[in-house]
C-alpha cells in the first residue's frame, strides 16, 4: 500500500508537468488541426536555459528560489520567441499546403533546435543544480517532497490561469472561435494570424515552466530529453481528447499516474520478466489504445475527421 | 511520353550498367572506405524506397520506419551469429527477417490505420521507439537481444565455399568483401526497383495513389482502404526487413544504437528531399543525403582548421543542421521534392491556375 501511495504521488507529480505540455499541443491542435511536432523541442530549450541562468546566478548567494524563479523567468521569453518562430516559419507558410508538409517542415525544425542546443549545451547530460534542498515530507509511508508540491503547485496554478484566460477573456474568447471556424471567426472580426501566433506563444510560455520542472524534478537535461517527453505529452493530449483543455490536464495526470503504477508493478505483474526499465513503453501503448478504442479520447466530443 | 528513340535508351542503360559495375574497383583506388560507404548509401536506397510506397505512394507518414530495418537485422543477428549458436544460411535467414518485419507492420497497421495522417505518424513513431526499448531491454532474464551491448560476430553472406567476408582474385582482378557485397547489394537494389516501379503501375498501385488523394473517393469507388493501406505497410515494412538483414551481415556487429529515431527521420528526409512518389527521386534523395556526411567531413573540417585553426562544430552537427534546414525548406519551396513525381507535379501545377 506504501508503495501504491508513493506511485501515485511521483506518478501525479510527473503527470502535471506532462498535463502542462499536452495543453500546449492541444491548443495548437484545437486552433489549427496540427500536431506541434517541435513543441517537445521547446520544453527542452525551456530547461536548457533555465540551466545555465540557475549555473550562473548560484553562487551569488540568492535566495534558492529567487535563482530558480529567475531562470524560469528568462526561460520564457526564449521559448515564446522559439514558439514565434515555429509558427511563422514552419507552419504559416504551409497553412494551405498538404497535411504532411508542416508536419514534416516541423520535424525538421526540432532537428534544428536539437542541434543547435547539442552546440549550445553539449551533447553531454547536463546535472541541474540542486539549489532547492529536497525536504521530504511523510504522508502515510510514502514521501512527498518540497520539489513535488512545487510542480504540482505551479501546474495547477498555470492550468487555472489558462483555463481563465481561454474561457474568461476576449482573446480566450477569439480563441475559442478560430478553433471552432476560422473562416466565420476571420469574418466577426477576429484576426486570425495574430491569435494563432498567440496560441503558440501561450504554448512556448508554458511549455518553458514545464523544461524548468522537469529539469528541477530529474536534476538532469540533455539536448534529445525534448522528443520522448514530447511525445508523452502528446499521448497524454490524445488521451484526454486532442483540442480539449480539461482533457489534456486529465490525460496528463492520468498518463503519469499510468506510467508511474506500471513501472512500480510491472515487475509483480509478470514475475521480474520486465522491470521498470519499460516505463516509457506505457504512454505508447496507452496512446495507440485510446486511439484504436476511443480515438476521441476521454473528453473529446468533436470527431478528428476534418480533411 | 515524348517519342524516345529506343536504341538510344538502350544504349544509355547500357553506359550506366557498365559505370555501377565499374565503380568499386573505381572507389577502391580512393580506399575501400569508399566501397563502404557506397554500400551503406544503397542501403538506404533500399529503405528509402521501402518508405517511399507508405509515404510516396499510400500518403502515409510512417516515422518509426527504422523499426523494421531494425527487426531484419535483428532476426538475422540472432539466426546467424555465435550469439544463439545458430548459423543458418543468409537465403533463409534475410527473407524470414524481411518476413518478420512485415508481420510486425501488419500488426501495428492493422488496429492504426484507420486513423488519420498526423496520428498515424506519432503512433509509429512511438512504435520504434517501444521496438528500440525492447531490444535494449531483452537481455533478461531471458537473455534474447544481449541489450545495449548488441550482438557482434554476425556471419556474412555464404554461399556454398563462396564467402562475401573474405577477399578473393578472379580473373586477375582483386574482390574484396565489400566489393563483393557491392554487387549483391547492386543486384538486390535493381530487382526492388523493378518491384516498385511494376507495383507503382499496377491496379494496386492506382488504388494507393487513390487513397492518398482522397480516401473518401477512393472507398466510393470501390476500394478497400483500410487493407490496400495494410499492404503497402507490409510490403514497406519487408523491403525494411531485408535491407536490415544486409545491413547485419555486412557490419558483422548491431546494437540498438543504429536503429534510433534520427535513423527514421533520415530515411524520411531522403525520400522527401528526392521527391515524394518518384522512385528515382527517392534514390536521387538516398544517394545525396547518405554522402553528404562524408563530402561534409572532407568539406567542413579542413575549411574550420583553416579558419579558426581547429574544428569547432562536428560535420554530423552540420549535417543534422543541413538535414533540419533542408526539410524546412524543401517544404516551403518546393514541396513535391528535387524530382517530383508527375502526379504530384500535374497537382501543383493545377494549383497554380
Amino acid at each position: 500500500m506504501d508503495i501504491f501511495i508513493q506511485q501515485l504521488i511521483n506518478g501525479v507529480t510527473l503527470g502535471s508537468v506532462y498535463a502542462v505540455v499536452a495543453l500546449g499541443y492541444t491548443m495548437v491542435y484545437g486552433i489549427i488541426q496540427l500536431i506541434n511536432f517541435a513543441h517537445g523541442e521547446v520544453v527542452m530549450i525551456g530547461a536548457m536555459v533555465a540551466f545555465s541562468v540557475i549555473t550562473a546566478l548560484a553562487p551569488g548567494g540568492w535566495p534558492p528560489l529567487m535563482v530558480v524563479a529567475a531562470g524560469t523567468i528568462v526561460a520564457i521569453p526564449v521559448c515564446m520567441a522559439i514558439g514565434y518562430g515555429l509558427e511563422r516559419i514552419a507552419y504559416r507558410p504551409l497553412r494551405n499546403a498538404p497535411r504532411l508538409a508542416p508536419l514534416i517542415s516541423a520535424i525538421g525544425m526540432s532537428i534544428i533546435l536539437q542541434h543547435l542546443a547539442l552546440l549550445v549545451w553539449s551533447r553531454n547530460f547536463i546535472a541541474f543544480p540542486q539549489i532547492i534542498k529536497s525536504e521530504p515530507y511523510h504522508i502515510g509511508g510514502a514521501i512527498i517532497t518540497n520539489v513535488q508540491i512545487a510542480i504540482i503547485a505551479t501546474s495547477v496554478a498555470m492550468m487555472a490561469g489558462l483555463a481563465l484566460m481561454v474561457y474568461r477573456t476576449r482573446l480566450g474568447t477569439a480563441m475559442r472561435a478560430t478553433a471552432q471556424n476560422p473562416q466565420v471567426a476571420g469574418l466577426m472580426g477576429v484576426d486570425i494570424n495574430r491569435i494563432i501566433a498567440v496560441t503558440f506563444l501561450i504554448a512556448a510560455a508554458l511549455a518553458a515552466v514545464a523544461g524548468v520542472m522537469v529539469g528541477s524534478y530529474y536534476g538532469i537535461a540533455h539536448y534529445q530529453m525534448g522528443s520522448l517527453l514530447g511525445l508523452k505529452a502528446f499521448s497524454a493530449a490524445v488521451l484526454g481528447g486532442i483540442g480539449n483543455l480539461p482533457g489534456a490536464m486529465l490525460g496528463g495526470v492520468l498518463l503519469g499516474v499510468v506510467e508511474a503504477l506500471g513501472a512500480g508493478y510491472i515487475g509483480d505483474f509478470t514475475n521480474n520478466w520486465f522491470g521498470s526499465n519499460y516505463q516509457d513503453v506505457f504512454a505508447f501503448i496507452v496512446l495507440i489504445a485510446v486511439l484504436v478504442f476511443r480515438p476521441t479520447g476521454l473528453l473529446g466530443e468533436r470527431v478528428g475527421d476534418r480533411t | 511520353m515524348k517519342g524516345r528513340n529506343p536504341a538510344l535508351i538502350w544504349v544509355g542503360a547500357g553506359l550506366v550498367a557498365i559505370a555501377l559495375l565499374a565503380l568499386p574497383f573505381a572507389l577502391a583506388q580512393a580506399g575501400t572506405a569508399w566501397v563502404r560507404i557506397t554500400n551503406f548509401a544503397i542501403l538506404y536506397v533500399l529503405l528509402a524506397l521501402g518508405l517511399n510506397i507508405v509515404v510516396g505512394f499510400a500518403g502515409l507518414l510512417d516515422l518509426g520506419y527504422i523499426a523494421f530495418y531494425a527487426l531484419g537485422a535483428y532476426v538475422y543477428a540472432l539466426l546467424a551469429s555465435p550469439h544463439f549458436n545458430l548459423h543458418l544460411p543468409f537465403w533463409l535467414t534475410l527473407p524470414f527477417g524481411a518476413l518478420v518485419a512485415c508481420l510486425f507492420g501488419v500488426l501495428l497497421g492493422a488496429p492504426t490505420l484507420k486513423l488519420r495522417g498526423d496520428y498515424l505518424a506519432i503512433v509509429t513513431l512511438g512504435f520504434g521507439e517501444i521496438i528500440r526499448i525492447f531490444l535494449n531491454n531483452l537481455a533478461r532474464p531471458v537473455n534474447i537481444t544481449n541489450g545495449p551491448q548488441g550482438v557482434s560476430r554476425i556471419d556474412p553472406f555464404r554461399l556454398g565455399g563462396f564467402d562475401f567476408g573474405k577477399s578473393e582474385t578472379l580473373f586477375g582482378l582483386a574482390f574484396s568483401a565489400p566489393i563483393k557485397y557491392y554487387y549483391f547489394l547492386l543486384a538486390v537494389m535493381i530487382v526492388v526497383i523493378i518491384t516498385t516501379i511494376r507495383l507503382q503501375n499496377s491496379r494496386i498501385g492506382r488504388a494507393w495513389e487513390a487513397v492518398r488523394e482522397d480516401e473518401t473517393a477512393a472507398r466510393a469507388m470501390g476500394i478497400d482502404t483500410t487493407s490496400i493501406k495494410l499492404l503497402a505497410f507490409a510490403i514497406g515494412a519487408s523491403f525494411g526487413g531485408l535491407a536490415g538483414g544486409m545491413f547485419s551481415a555486412i557490419q558483422g556487429f548491431i546494437s540498438p544504437e543504429s536503429f534510433v529515431l534520427v535513423e527514421s527521420i533520415m530515411v524520411v528526409s531522403m525520400v522527401v528531399l528526392g521527391g515524394m512518389g518518384n522512385v528515382w527521386g527517392v534514390i536521387l534523395g538516398a544517394v545525396l543525403l547518405s554522402f553528404a556526411p562524408e563530402v561534409l567531413r572532407y568539406t567542413v573540417e579542413p575549411v574550420q582548421k583553416s579558419l579558426f585553426g581547429r574544428s569547432l562544430v562536428e560535420p554530423e552537427v552540420i549535417r543534422m543542421l543541413l538535414f533540419g534546414l533542408a526539410m524546412v525548406l524543401i517544404m516551403r519551396f518546393r514541396p513535391a521534392g528535387l524530382l517530383p513525381s508527375a502526379v504530384r507535379k500535374r497537382e501543383l501545377a493545377e494549383r497554380k491556375e
